[in-house]
């Protein structure tokens, strides 16, 4: 008993990745209806620029605790939020309109590009790099489950940022306006809307959330690699699908589920199926409800 | 390779020209083995030839029918097995095993299309990448693919009295091969299947509207892909000799659909030409080989940006447009 509720804390620090990079993936699907395949590299581009941060901010006054960690996940939300809106930009806007499998292709280069731009960067690199930061195991005893500060801490914080994106989506003028554009462009620009702007943010909002999960997964795992956003950024799309692809609550609760999913399939068969599970449920889930679960709009357009 | 629009073309100079240029090209082909005896330039050779005919088997789907395939790699992964266990464990003979690999690819093309090709595009895409990790990671951990390790110790069969375990016979099996499928995929893409494909991709509604069967067109597009994956894997598992996961990964998805974004999408001599330089190119990279996959990521986004059509494209941009 006490090993399954163990292995739940475990599954929802997982779960909570694979819901804050979903986020990104539904909301510029919801935006702009595009798959953004290079969204796992920005996840895997957010966990090297935390570890930089934190190699180089470790050295100055903020130090490696919780202030000098927190430091390193802003700078690195920062750079990759940049650097997502740079990524749409240049690829992808220009395409708007174009057909969906040239942009499908554009956002596959793009993700080819990304990930071997940072294996080509003499101080990131093909190899394995270990976090500067480990996790403590210190934690107290619940019904001799043992829980860590740590991953509470991971799990806090990844529903404190969830928190944030929603109340900004839903109660904010530019969450409005957001909306809007996604709800019918033209006419959200017919209204003063700048859609190009709101687009923009879009990507701000999604490439920051999968920043932060990025430098999180680092400081769990303990280390990151220029390929950990490919496996991550499927997982995350297929929770974003699972939950219903454009619903934001829905990408949450799909990550949630995926996580549960996969660290109870690994017990139940064996670690080395468990990618199998994330695949077969997007299979299923497409073939039998590709509204997902939270999902509304009609299966017309499939 | 003379699949461009027949009736434009006429039969004035630009067709003769075009005969006396594939006449040329052959002739070429034909005589390189002959002319360079580098074992090297042999091997380059060989591998070209198997992009041409995996880009030209995918070339089906994704450019006449529009379905986006990633997960391609796992046919020829299945071809290539197929082969592995079934001449090595159970003794069948190559041709059998042969025709076998490809019937097998093409069973489970149709298992999983049956599954999928309803979806719409961007689904399917990450549908068919799903499955090509699930095919991997099968072969990775059963016992019959042999494991992470593969199958290895596959004898060369003899073709028409000539050993394939000669790189130089290898080379001409496999040029009657893309010669083959050169002439088969030109027709298939010009016949009345192939124009119901092309309506399918222009605008799916529009096509079932008039009647077209979609789903029905879409397997058989399929299909007919997954069929030449298997087949030529299983040439490619003669020619390794094993077969091993690594071989399918991912990347070999990628690096086939490059072969035919490349080129030019529906369009036979562009597949051709993109299936030679996705090998080409890396050969001349080879001192920057770390620079490979960058320079391929950045070439697929620029070539969307500014000649989304590809290489040589199936249509004049201006017949394209209307």
């Amino acid at each position: 008993m006490s090993q399954v509720l163990e292995q739940l804390l475990n599954a929802l620090v997982i779960g909570s990745f694979y819901a804050l990079v979903a986020l990104g993936y539904s909301m510029v699907y919801g935006i702009i209806r595009l798959i953004n395949f290079a969204h796992g590299d920005l996840y895997m581009l957010g966990a090297f620029f935390g570890y930089s941060a934190l190699l180089l901010l470790g050295k100055t006054f903020l130090g490696t605790g919780v202030t000098g960690i927190l430091a390193a996940m802003l700078t690195a939300m920062a750079l990759t939020g940049g650097l997502g809106v740079l990524v749409e930009r240049i690829a992808y806007r220009p395409l708007r309109g174009s057909p969906r499998i040239i942009l499908l292709i554009t956002a596959l280069g793009m993700s080819l590009f990304l990930e071997n731009a940072v294996m080509v960067f003499k101080p990131w690199g093909a190899s394995f790099r270990v976090y500067p930061v480990t996790l403590g195991r210190a934690g107290f005893d619940l019904f001799g489950v043992h829980i860590g500060y740590a991953h509470l801490a991971i799990f806090a914080m990844a529903l404190f940022l969830m928190a944030g994106l929603h109340l900004f989506v839903e109660k904010s003028v530019w969450g409005k306006a957001m909306r809007a554009v996604a709800f019918d462009r033209e006419a959200a620009q017919l209204m003063g809307i700048n859609a190009n702007r709101m687009i923009s943010m879009g990507f701000f909002l999604g490439s920051i959330m999968a920043a932060a999960a990025g430098v999180m997964a680092g400081l769990y795992y303990g280390q990151i690699n220029f390929l950990m956003g490919f496996l991550v950024g499927l997982k995350a799309f297929t929770a974003s699908v699972l939950g219903g692809i454009g619903n934001l609550p829905g990408a949450m609760l799909g990550g949630m589920l995926l996580g549960v999913l996969e660290v109870f399939g690994t017990s139940a068969v064996g670690g080395q199926w468990k990618d199998v599970f994330a695949f077969g449920a997007l299979i299923l889930i497409l073939v039998f409800k590709p509204t997902g679960l939270l999902g509304e709009r009609t299966a017309g357009r499939m | 390779m003379n699949t461009g629009n027949v009736r434009s073309a006429g039969p004035g100079r630009g067709r003769l020209a075009r005969t006396a240029g594939v006449v040329l090209l052959l002739a070429a082909a034909v005589a390189l083995p002959f002319v360079s005896s580098s074992p090297y330039v042999l091997d380059v050779a060989i591998l070209m030839l198997f992009y041409m005919c995996l880009a030209l088997g995918l070339n089906v789907v994704v450019g006449y029918a529009g379905l986006l395939d990633l997960g391609y790699a796992a046919y020829f992964a299945v071809g290539a097995y197929t082969l592995g266990i079934l001449t090595r464990t159970f003794h069948v003979n190559f041709w059998q095993a042969l025709a076998a690999a490809g019937l097998f690819a093409m069973l489970l093309g149709l298992l999983i299309g049956m599954t999928v090709l309803r979806l719409r595009s961007d689904y399917l895409t990450m549908v068919t990448l799903g499955f090509g990790e699930i095919i991997r990671i099968t072969a990775n951990n059963l016992k019959i693919t042999g494991g992470p390790t593969g199958i290895f110790g596959i004898m060369a069969p003899k073709v028409f009295g000539l050993s394939l375990g000669q790189p130089r016979n290898m080379y001409f099996v496999m040029l009657v091969l893309v010669v083959l499928t050169t002439v088969a995929m030109a027709h298939l893409g010009n016949s009345r299947v192939g124009r119901a494909w092309a309506c399918l991709r222009e605008d799916q509604d529009a096509a079932e509207a008039m009647g077209i069967n979609t789903l029905g067109y879409k397997l058989l597009a399929y299909m007919t892909g997954t069929f030449w994956g298997g087949l030529t894997g299983a040439f490619f598992a003669v020619k390794m000799t094993a077969v091993s996961p690594n071989s399918f990964s991912f990347m070999q998805s990628v690096t086939v659909l490059m072969a035919v974004v490349m080129g030019g999408m529906g369009s036979v001599p562009g597949v051709i030409l993109g299936g030679a330089l996705v090998i080409l190119l890396p050969e001349l990279l080879r001192n920057v080989a770390d620079w490979r996959y960058l320079v391929f990521g950045a070439a697929l986004v620029l070539l969307m940006l500014f000649r989304p059509v590809g290489l040589w494209p199936a249509r004049s941009g201006r017949e394209r447009e209307v």
